[in-house]
């Protein structure tokens, strides 16, 4: 059971609650394709990602952020449980989608750059270590029914 | 993944924009490593304070850039521009080098707050190669 301080918790919501999923989730996922281009192996049915302007550039890419990012909400909303939440997710990247769990990582890792630069100095060391804890938390959801 | 032609002359340029405020970069990249990833903490036990801004820090975050900003002067050659540090960080820290990829990232978190507009996802790519680069070259030594 993750506990979570009562600054974590406000964090975790304040953030989100003011965060426009589309935007982020495009800006996001189009990161990581360019930034690790190894995980548009995932992709192979987007089209055109031949660089990093056809990339942030690709409506697919963009539904797609969207798409996490709304899912990434779930656990936003059931900080207390997000294991179970994920349950199913889980399931899904591991069963048929075969998504290689260190991904999971890549992709939060180009999440926290693009929320740190929407936030500018509001992401503070106290506000990135939520952030972080949080998406680690999410990965570790995500990893659990791996077999 | 070695740095192309294109990553060097991004890197060149960035650095270049970044300019006197290296200083306060690597402090603040440093403080958040020690907030953000606790454990990294255990190598300045040495430090009466740890927290972000403390003089040890300031000071240990512009030893840190002035490495870095060398690195990319001499960006042609790494391995051989970072030989004694490799050797420093080997024999007598003893850093594990899993670290050096926590503090690129903090790095990275920096200068996407400090250069929103500047830190686009191809000058990402091409900084997160060249600090893997100076990180390969800061492990040369250690086995």
């Amino acid at each position: 059971m993750v506990e979570w301080t009562d600054f974590e918790r406000a964090t975790i919501q304040d953030i989100f609650s003011k965060m426009d999923y589309e935007s982020v989730g495009h800006n996001a996922l189009a990161r990581c394709l360019v930034v690790y281009p190894w995980t548009q192996r995932y992709f192979g049915n987007f089209g055109n990602l031949y660089n990093a302007a056809a990339i942030m550039g690709n409506p697919k890419v963009a539904a797609h952020g969207a798409v996490v990012l709304h899912g990434l909400d779930r656990a936003v909303k059931n900080m207390d449980n997000i294991k179970a939440t994920y349950a199913e997710l889980s399931v899904l990247h591991s069963e048929k989608l075969h998504v290689d769990p260190d991904n999971f990582r890549l992709l939060a890792d180009c999440l926290t750059i693009v929320v740190a630069s929407r936030l500018g100095t509001g992401f503070t060391a106290d506000v990135q270590a939520a952030f972080q804890k949080f998406l680690a938390v999410v990965g570790a959801a995500l990893r659990k029914q791996y077999h | 993944m070695s740095l192309t032609a294109k990553d060097v002359a991004v890197v060149k340029a960035l650095w270049g924009k970044i300019g006197a405020k290296a200083d306060d970069i690597g402090a603040e990249a440093l403080g958040r490593m020690l907030t953000v990833y606790p454990q990294t903490k255990t190598y300045f036990a040495h430090w009466a304070d740890l927290s972000p801004g403390s003089a040890p820090v300031k000071k240990h975050g512009k030893t840190i850039m002035g490495a870095v900003s060398a690195a990319v002067a001499s960006i042609e050659d790494l391995p051989g521009a970072m030989s004694q540090l490799s050797e420093l960080h080997a024999y007598k820290l003893r850093v594990d080098p899993s670290n050096f990829k926590i503090l690129s990232h903090n790095l990275l978190v920096v200068l996407a707050i400090q250069f929103p507009s500047d830190f686009t996802p191809e000058v990402h790519v091409a900084m997160d190669k060249f600090l893997s680069a100076v990180a390969l070259a800061l492990s040369e030594k250690y086995r």
